[in-house]
């Protein structure tokens, strides 16, 4: 029922037909967040780990963007597409534990006293995050908001700006530097 | 993004990574105090029950034919929508429910919130602590003992839409030819609670 609601709502309707819907039926912040807003945990941590790898650092910026939501869920827009809406959120986040990690970088030859904030990530897929890491910051967002978080162009261009089309290229861009890069790294020395 | 499945698959999220985060958020909100409903599921002999609860204690337990989703969307709409699973926040309650099923004790004393039930209902639902472990009584008993003797009809509601069972005993209610009644979990969990206390 929940899912039915949620999928009804936010997606596959015109203005006129939403709202008319929505007259009748409670808006997607008066459904619960828990299961509503969870299911799309999986989500949430693929785009926080495209932009920070699977580190400690991504866990956090996993948590903060379910805090910030859980706290923001009741004034939540009724008719928000709630994926779009969490995946916003964790740009902000990530982008947010970048920042703190350039402000931490400190060019020194002292060992790092804070466990995390310059750790290299786990050796899981190091060339696909050494990959994504060299991306211009606006290709890799839209490649991790449309090809790891599964969002239209259109979606992807509200949450980092510009038009669709500018999205849409940036996307296709990233992907082919990052096959590029990935193909010459397997074939390098 | 199918064609890009194979560059991905690394981001994607172990489950037992994924229940540890959930877990660290449950706690996390509960001490910021963002959670209005938090909840967990119990096992029991007659299927999975829900149990929720406020700020103030236990404001709902549900059967599994209930349909879970389906509560948390009423709790959500009726208590608030800040609707988490919060297993930590539940652990009393659940222990005493798995000890009560297990015939170990013969009350579950927990903090109650009896938002759920207001006016005539309330004071039914209130009622019903008074019918100890083993006992039963009637729609038309419990109607006197509310001081409503003729409301043995509207007293059946209540214990129907009692949103605590085993809680507050409803299951022991039941019609005065000595038939069980109707009851949320369906009969055949009423009858499996009244056989579960004769026999301990």
């Amino acid at each position: 029922m929940v899912a039915v609601a949620v999928a009804v709502v936010g997606e596959h309707m015109g203005p006129t037909s939403r709202s008319r819907f929505l007259a009748r039926w409670p808006g997607v912040n008066d459904l619960p967040f828990d299961p509503v807003a969870t299911r799309h945990g999986p989500t949430v941590m693929r785009v926080v780990r495209a932009v920070l790898g699977p580190t400690a650092d991504a866990d956090d910026a996993w948590a903060e963007t379910y805090l910030a939501a859980l706290r923001a869920w009741p004034d939540l827009c009724p008719d928000s597409n709630v994926e779009g809406w969490l995946v916003t959120i964790a740009h902000r986040k990530a982008i947010d534990v970048v920042r703190r990690r350039r402000r931490h970088a400190v060019p020194t030859g002292d060992a790092p006293e804070r466990p995390g904030a310059d750790r290299i990530p786990e050796p899981v897929d190091t060339h696909l995050w050494a990959a994504l890491d060299r991306l211009p910051d606006k290709q890799r967002q839209c490649v991790a908001y449309h090809h790891v978080a599964g969002l239209p162009h259109a979606e992807v261009a509200r949450i980092v700006g510009g038009s669709e089309a500018a999205a849409r290229k940036a996307s296709s861009d990233g992907i082919r530097r990052l096959r590029g890069e990935l193909a010459s790294t397997e074939e390098g020395p | 993004m199918s064609a890009d499945d194979d560059l991905f698959a690394g981001l994607d999220l172990d489950p037992a990574d994924l229940a540890r985060l959930q877990d660290r958020l449950a706690d996390r909100a509960t001490s910021a105090d963002l959670v209005d409903v938090a909840w967990r599921e119990v096992d029991s002999p007659f299927g999975s029950l829900l149990v929720a609860a406020t700020r103030r204690g236990v404001v709902k337990i549900a059967f599994e034919r209930e349909g879970h989703d389906a509560v948390l969307v009423d709790l959500a709409t009726r208590v608030g929508s800040r609707v988490l699973r919060a297993p930590a926040r539940l652990d009393d309650v659940t222990r005493q429910l798995d000890d009560y099923l297990a015939g170990r004790r013969h009350t579950v004393e927990v903090p109650i919130d009896l938002r759920l039930a207001s006016g005539f209902r309330r004071e039914v639902v209130a009622a019903l602590s008074t019918i100890a472990w083993g006992h039963t009584s009637s729609y038309g008993e419990l109607a006197r003992a509310v001081g409503h003797p003729r409301a043995a009809r509207a007293v059946g509601t209540a214990c129907a839409q009692n949103p605590l069972p085993l809680v507050l005993p409803c299951h022991r209610v039941v019609r005065s030819d000595g038939t069980p009644g109707q009851y949320a979990g369906g009969v055949a969990v009423k009858r499996w609670l009244l056989a579960h206390e004769a026999a301990a």
